[in-house]
């Protein structure tokens, strides 16, 4: 599922490893909401910047987690959220240069019921 | 009722980069849980977020339910020139809110 | 769900057995030292302090600003706004929340702050209670609580409280439910330990309502100590229950001195 989703943004074309970072707690507070923050090192000027960033999950029920579409106007490329991870999985973020060219990066990220609950709806 | 909070400075050097945050007031319903008794709460998600500086398009995002309740979300954009910063969020059963900041540049 | 809580709690009282090599010893029922006494926050992983420090990122402010509104808007057959007695909020209701729940004359009992600003609808507004847990009371009581951000918490010294306290703090003691557990069991006697993933707290109450993780939303103690209870596997208390009132202002004496955070983000 985490291959087709991905496939669906890059279709054939080289994923590189590298230049994109993910910041994201390896144990998480609670998977409900979970701070998480991508940027990637690219000077963003009219020639050389960054088009999208794509965020995907392994274990949710769904493989995109969100889209983020930057463009030379950014000035920086980083995007913070919250995120949902239903179990411990991993994070895949894919950034899409000016260039044509895709980079990735994964982190792992472990989750954890929590403790004292309530009845359920 | 106050749906959502921004934060834009105020004021911005001509080429200083201004990270803007966004919070907005929304279940993000994922369509996955069950009630009690077994059946389906419907998807109720924002699916889409754009930001408009002076009228064009400097970000946007697509949302999806791994996206937690109360979207936050922050980004970066040049200050290019003072105006006007436009938020537009789309998402299920017809939900459309916006708002909007003032940026001076100098 | 559930299941999980009643395992890692059965798992955790069946280890203490056998470390200890005995039948798990008597109440310790000592409370914590002042001295010792740290918020929820303080047990927090950084990512989720950055959330509660910064006002334009914390969820819970969403329903401060509701209830900012919710202040002007008149209601009831009185036709009355909170402001319209009250005036600007940020000076009438300052410390207000910090010596909450309090002796309320005409009932002759302790109400909370959710119980109060019924009781002014009701009694001064001639408008119709809000329900517990609703947008609207918990927009209404995040506002007012807000106004006493940093201000040292004195609920439980007035006189006439202290036979309430005392029954808070019974309950507190008192080994209840289908795994016999106090709330001092984990509270007072294993905080800062761990419970399956979670830090154990010393449940102090310095920021409610708070935005609890997980609920995605905003909430007041009692459904707080409902969760408790579901997790202890006792029998929950009606949300107003006389009962969880003199619990909630038990835990606000508790911590005594310590700063209100409202809205406080926790997990």
């Amino acid at each position: 599922m985490l291959a087709g989703a991905i496939r669906n943004v890059v279709g054939t074309a080289v994923v590189q490893t590298g230049r994109v970072k993910i910041d994201v707690p390896p144990l998480v507070e609670n998977g409900n909401t979970v701070p998480m923050t991508v940027s990637v090192a690219n000077p963003m000027t009219a020639d050389d910047y960054v088009k999208s960033i794509h965020v995907f999950n392994e274990k949710n029920p769904q493989p995109n987690v969100g889209n983020f579409y930057l463009g030379p106007r950014a000035g920086r490329a980083q995007i913070s959220t919250r995120i949902r991870l239903a179990d411990s999985q991993k994070i895949v973020a894919i950034a899409r240069l000016s260039d044509g060219s895709f980079w990735s990066v994964s982190a792992d990220v472990v989750v954890t019921l929590a403790a004292c609950t309530e009845e359920v709806i | 009722m106050a749906s959502a909070l921004i934060n834009v400075p105020k004021k911005a050097k001509r080429g200083e980069i201004i990270e803007i945050k966004t919070l907005m007031s929304h279940i993000m319903e994922t369509g996955y849980r069950r009630t009690a008794t077994g059946e389906l709460v419907p998807r109720d998600i924002i699916t889409s977020f754009a930001c408009r500086y002076n009228g064009v398009e400097i970000f946007r995002a697509d949302l999806f339910p791994a996206i937690a309740a109360n979207p936050f979300l922050s980004f970066f954009t040049v200050a290019t020139e003072s105006g006007k910063f436009d938020f537009e969020w789309i998402g299920d059963k017809g939900f459309t809110e916006t708002a909007s900041a003032t940026i001076s540049v100098e | 769900m559930r299941f999980v809580c009643t395992i890692a709690l059965a798992a955790m009282l069946a280890a203490m057995r056998v470390a200890a090599g005995f039948v798990i010893p008597p109440l310790a029922a000592t409370e914590i030292p002042p001295a010792e006494r740290r918020s929820g926050y303080s047990f927090m992983t950084p990512d989720t302090k950055a959330i509660q420090d910064d006002d334009t990122a914390n969820p819970g402010m969403l329903w401060v600003l509701d209830g900012e509104a919710l202040w002007k808007r008149k209601s009831g057959t009185s036709d009355k706004a909170c402001a319209d007695c009250h005036d600007d909020a940020q000076a009438s209701m300052k410390g207000v929340a910090a010596r909450y729940p309090a002796f309320d004359r005409e009932l002759g009992r302790p109400v909370n702050l959710e119980q109060r600003i019924n009781l002014c609808r009701t009694r001064h507004q001639q408008a119709t209670p809000l329900s517990y847990e609703s947008r609207d009371l918990l927009a209404l009581s995040a506002f007012v609580a807000r106004q006493s951000r940093g201000v040292a918490i004195t609920a439980g010294t007035d006189p006439q409280l202290e036979p309430f306290v005392a029954k808070g703090r019974a309950f507190f003691m008192r080994r209840q439910g289908q795994l016999n557990l106090g709330c001092t069991n984990c509270h007072n006697d294993n905080w800062n330990r761990h419970l399956a993933g979670s830090a154990v707290t010393q449940a102090l109450p310095t920021g409610y309502p708070i935005y609890r993780l997980e609920w995605q939303s905003l909430g007041s103690l009692q459904r707080r100590l409902r969760n408790c209870m579901t997790g202890m596997r006792t029998q929950l208390y009606d949300y107003g229950a006389p009962e969880l009132v003199e619990l909630e202002l038990y835990l606000m004496s508790r911590a005594h001195d310590m700063p209100i955070e409202t809205p406080a983000v926790r997990p």
